[in-house]
């Protein structure tokens, strides 16, 4: 079935089962790896994408429930949270092996988007979703903190 | 499984611990491998690159990009190689670029396997003379270039930060400008390394030296092996037998095929493979398939069965992996024996990007990519069962999404399954093979699961005797490394437990080899994620019993061990250490475990909560000689707390009738950000050669905490995971 969805911006015309999940849609249809299979019932949260700005588990959204909601991705992401998150990323080289760490900067940006100055709680709350087993936790959460403080 | 290689002794190197492979290759098959003469000049003498060796190139454009023998799964090779070259060329880190070097085991072996291959927290120790050669060459040619190109001498010329320099004429320089000239230069054998108290960027701490893949990996642009995408592609995933050493009796694939997306049905050795066009028509068509399993020779045990008769089996001696003295003796005089049985669960390595590989096989050559850890063997492997000699195939190795040592594969059984599909399906289309985490947790390869049951006896106070009998399966048996194996011991099975850093008078160590069809494979510090349990629990429990402080106590058993004293005391420190007893519900518990040459202790700071052990805080003391990247040595500690500190109170791989239960994250539960503790790292200065730091910070954590909780008036969890104990 021809589905047409919004994707950071621009419409889509994408070929799939009704059933398909929005994350294989943006990485298989659309060539939009940056967002990453980790489980595929959403435990890990390596897949998060922002639906009408809400992060939300793109494994778990068949493509035909997307509509006319707008889809933004790791490729797309932009505005001042996602500079600061990004940057302090970067600053305190919080990847290892990196690959679920797109979806921690989601779920990062989200949360900062929401709650200028998180603590701890409001970090644990935000983050819990995402899996790192690298166990990159005590970065992310610097990180986090470092990122509110620049905005 | 059989792959072609020839093992033998000869490649283990005296001194080192832990995994030591030992391959012998047919290395002149290799000789011709495709791609190296393009590493070696990777854009030929026309463009005016210098390439002095296979690890090495310096461009026009001054970036310097350095050829990375050992995968980057997390742990840091890319920047940690990096470094030891840039150092010795006395580059500036901004010009600095890093490359992973495709599958060459002439070129890119590792010096302590003798195969190109990453594992055993190797990366570091070996490389680093050798990658410091690499750099000292290109920074003799440059110098030499710059002499020629200003007619002075080259030992008037200085180099920092990439600028070469000749003061007396006011004349300076950047690589680039130097590379074409340089490479025209004969190549030195040698050149001289610079002595460590001149190390700018080897042992560096103030943020010049940042991981050289952040920026890719916190943007999405990073690419993982599950990210390439060819036109034409087909993604692949295969039905698996549901016990182990199951296999295809019958398959009716119609409903599979009719599967909108799904293009082919073809059974291979391993399972049934579903060829699609995407990643969910696969997925969906593989549930459509009605497979019939011939289950004659698969393993349908459960983990309490096996446990059982583990259980008896310890009850026997087994064979003697360490002794001294006479513990018969010991036990039979002691004033007191203390007893003690550990069970340690099958434990999946779940890496977050499951396990996955590219191919093109065009019917006379194949392509490979992927995140190949023991590169050559699967290498070698896809060659093999592709009937083609190695040069026909080349292997790029790719970012690996995590590992913790589930794609370093021994058995190649990942890149004979990819082959396998491609063979299956015949010369054409590429093919992107793709495990779901079902598949992974699912499928075997796990941790063994190993039963310690240890006795100590008491006499006059002091600890007089210990014994441990250790039953589990071996990871090398009936893998090509299989001769590694020594009066039918794996050492891997035995590592720090069949020898103490303690002094105590009369000591055993034995082990039973036990026959279970459940593949297993190295997890993140291998034998030492059960054995440092066992051993730290008991000997804290027998410090305990003995009204011995955790730490005074270990200290004074260690006379002959001073690299653990080392710590241990750098920990105590570091905790402000007082006493172990609660204050305020938090309870203290110490560790201290050698593995892979490195040296770790760790305190953790436990309190006890309706939902079990809450673990506030962590220091850690680690001594793993020259510390080349300290931030990446700090992030491995921090990870492999969280790593073993998850897998100590959560996972299990619990198998009914033979079957894996948990299938998910839902099930086999993972640390999340909530549960871990505050960490603090202090790195001991040390001039020692350098140590891995991947593995060896996990075994620690887990025994620290039980001996917290044993302040707390709850028993040191006999049996992992904890929260099964303490719920």
């Amino acid at each position: 079935m021809a589905f047409v969805i919004k994707v950071n911006g621009a419409s889509h015309s994408v070929d799939a089962d009704r059933d398909t999940p929005l994350l294989w849609v943006l990485r298989d249809n659309l060539g939009m790896t940056g967002t990453k299979f980790g489980c595929g019932v959403a435990q890990c949260g390596a897949c998060t994408v922002f639906l009408d700005g809400k992060p939300l588990r793109s494994c778990s959204l068949p493509v035909s429930a997307v509509g006319e909601h707008e889809v933004t991705t790791i490729e797309g992401v932009a505005g001042p949270e996602a500079e600061a998150v990004q940057r302090a990323w970067i600053a305190r080289d919080v990847p290892q092996c990196g690959y679920c760490q797109s979806g921690q900067v989601m779920s990062a940006i989200a949360l900062l988007r929401e709650v200028r100055k998180p603590d701890d709680r409001d970090i644990d709350l935000a983050m819990n979703g995402n899996i790192c087993r690298c166990a990159t936790y005590v970065r992310i959460r610097a990180a986090i903190k470092d990122a509110a403080g620049t905005l | 499984m059989t792959n072609g290689i020839q093992v033998s002794r000869r490649g283990m190197l005296q001194g080192m611990g832990g995994l030591v492979l030992a391959f012998t290759l047919p290395i002149a098959n290799a000789r011709a491998q495709s791609g190296a003469a393009n590493v070696f000049r990777p854009m030929g003498t026309a463009t005016g690159v210098l390439a002095p060796n296979a690890f090495l190139r310096v461009a026009p454009d001054d970036t310097v990009t350095i050829l990375v023998k050992h995968i980057e799964l997390g742990q840091g090779p890319l920047t940690g190689l990096s470094t030891l070259v840039a150092e010795e060329m006395d580059a500036d880190w901004s010009q600095v670029r890093a490359e992973l070097a495709p599958s060459n085991p002439e070129l890119y072996k590792n010096l302590m396997f003798g195969i190109q291959g990453t594992g055993g927290s190797t990366a570091i120790a070996n490389s680093y003379e050798q990658m410091r050669k690499a750099g000292a060459v290109a920074r003799a040619m440059l110098v030499a270039a710059a002499a020629q190109t200003w007619s002075v001498q080259s030992s008037e010329i200085t180099v920092e930060k990439g600028v070469l320099r000749h003061a007396k004429s006011n004349r300076e320089g950047r690589f680039g400008e130097f590379a074409q000239t340089a490479d025209r230069l004969p190549i030195p054998d040698d050149a001289p390394l610079k002595d460590p108290a001149n190390f700018r960027l080897i042992g560096s701490d103030d943020g010049t030296v940042k991981r050289v893949d952040s920026a890719a990996k916190s943007t999405g642009k990073q690419v993982f092996t599950i990210d390439v995408r060819e036109p034409d592609m087909l993604t692949v995933v295969v039905q698996r037998p549901p016990r182990f050493g199951g296999r295809v009796a019958s398959v009716d694939a119609a409903a599979a095929r009719a599967v909108p997306g799904v293009v082919d049905v073809k059974t291979i050795p391993g399972g049934v493979a579903v060829y699609a066009n995407g990643t969910w028509p696969a997925i969906k068509g593989r549930k459509a398939l009605r497979v019939q399993w011939d289950e004659s020779r698969a393993e349908k045990r459960g983990s309490e069965q096996l446990i059982a008769e583990y259980r008896a089996l310890a009850q026997k001696p087994g064979a003697v992996a360490g002794s001294h003295g006479d513990t018969q003796a010991a036990f039979n005089n002691a004033d007191r024996v203390i007893e003690a049985e550990f069970v340690f669960p099958y434990l999946a390595h779940a890496p977050m990007e499951p396990l996955d590989g590219f191919i093109h096989w065009d019917g006379q050559q194949a392509r490979a990519r992927f995140a190949s850890q023991l590169t050559t063997v699967d290498h070698q492997t896809i060659a093999r069962v592709l009937g083609v000699p190695m040069e026909r195939v080349a292997l790029q190795p790719l970012l690996g999404g995590g590992s913790f040592g589930r794609r370093s594969q021994q058995t190649a059984h990942l890149a004979d399954e990819l082959a396998q599909a491609a063979k299956a399906m015949g010369p054409g289309r590429p093919l992107k093979l793709v495990w779901t985490r079902e598949d992974d947790i699912r499928g075997g390869y796990y941790r063994p699961l190993t039963l310690h049951r240890m006795r100590g006896a008491i006499r006059d106070g002091r600890i007089a005797a210990w014994s441990d009998t250790i039953v589990n399966q071996s990871i090398l048996k009936g893998s090509p490394m299989e001769n590694m194996l020594k009066n039918g011991i794996d050492p891997t099975s035995v590592e720090g437990a069949q020898s103490l850093p303690y002094d105590i008078p009369d000591f055993r160590c034995d082990l039973h080899t036990t026959d279970v069809g459940v593949p297993v494979l190295w997890w993140r510090s291998v034998g030492h994620s059960h054995t440092g349990y066992a051993v730290e629990c008991f000997i804290d429990e027998l410090l305990q019993e003995t009204g011995q402080d955790p730490v005074a106590g270990r200290l004074a058993l260690m006379e002959k061990a001073p690299r653990h004293a080392g710590v241990l005391r750098a920990v105590a420190d570091l905790a402000r250490w007082v006493s172990p007893e609660p204050v305020n519900g938090r309870a203290r518990g110490v560790a201290v475990v050698e593995s892979f040459h490195s040296y770790i202790a760790q305190i953790a700071e436990v309190s006890l909560t309706d939902a079990g052990p809450r673990v506030h805080n962590v220091w850690c003391a680690v001594d793993c000689g020259v510390a080349v990247n300290p931030d990446v040595i700090r992030a491995q500690m921090e990870g492999g707390i969280g790593y073993g500190l998850g897998h100590a109170l959560f996972a299990e791989v619990t198998l009914d009738e033979g079957r894996p239960v948990p299938g998910n994250f839902d099930a086999y539960r993972s640390l999340r950000i909530h549960e871990m503790p505050l960490v603090e790292v202090a790195i001991v200065r040390s001039t020692e050669k350098p140590t891995g730091v991947g593995e060896p910070g996990v075994p620690p954590i887990g025994p620290a905490i039980a001996n917290a909780l044993a302040r707390l008036g709850v028993e040191r969890p006999r049996r992992l995971p904890v929260v099964r104990e303490t719920v």
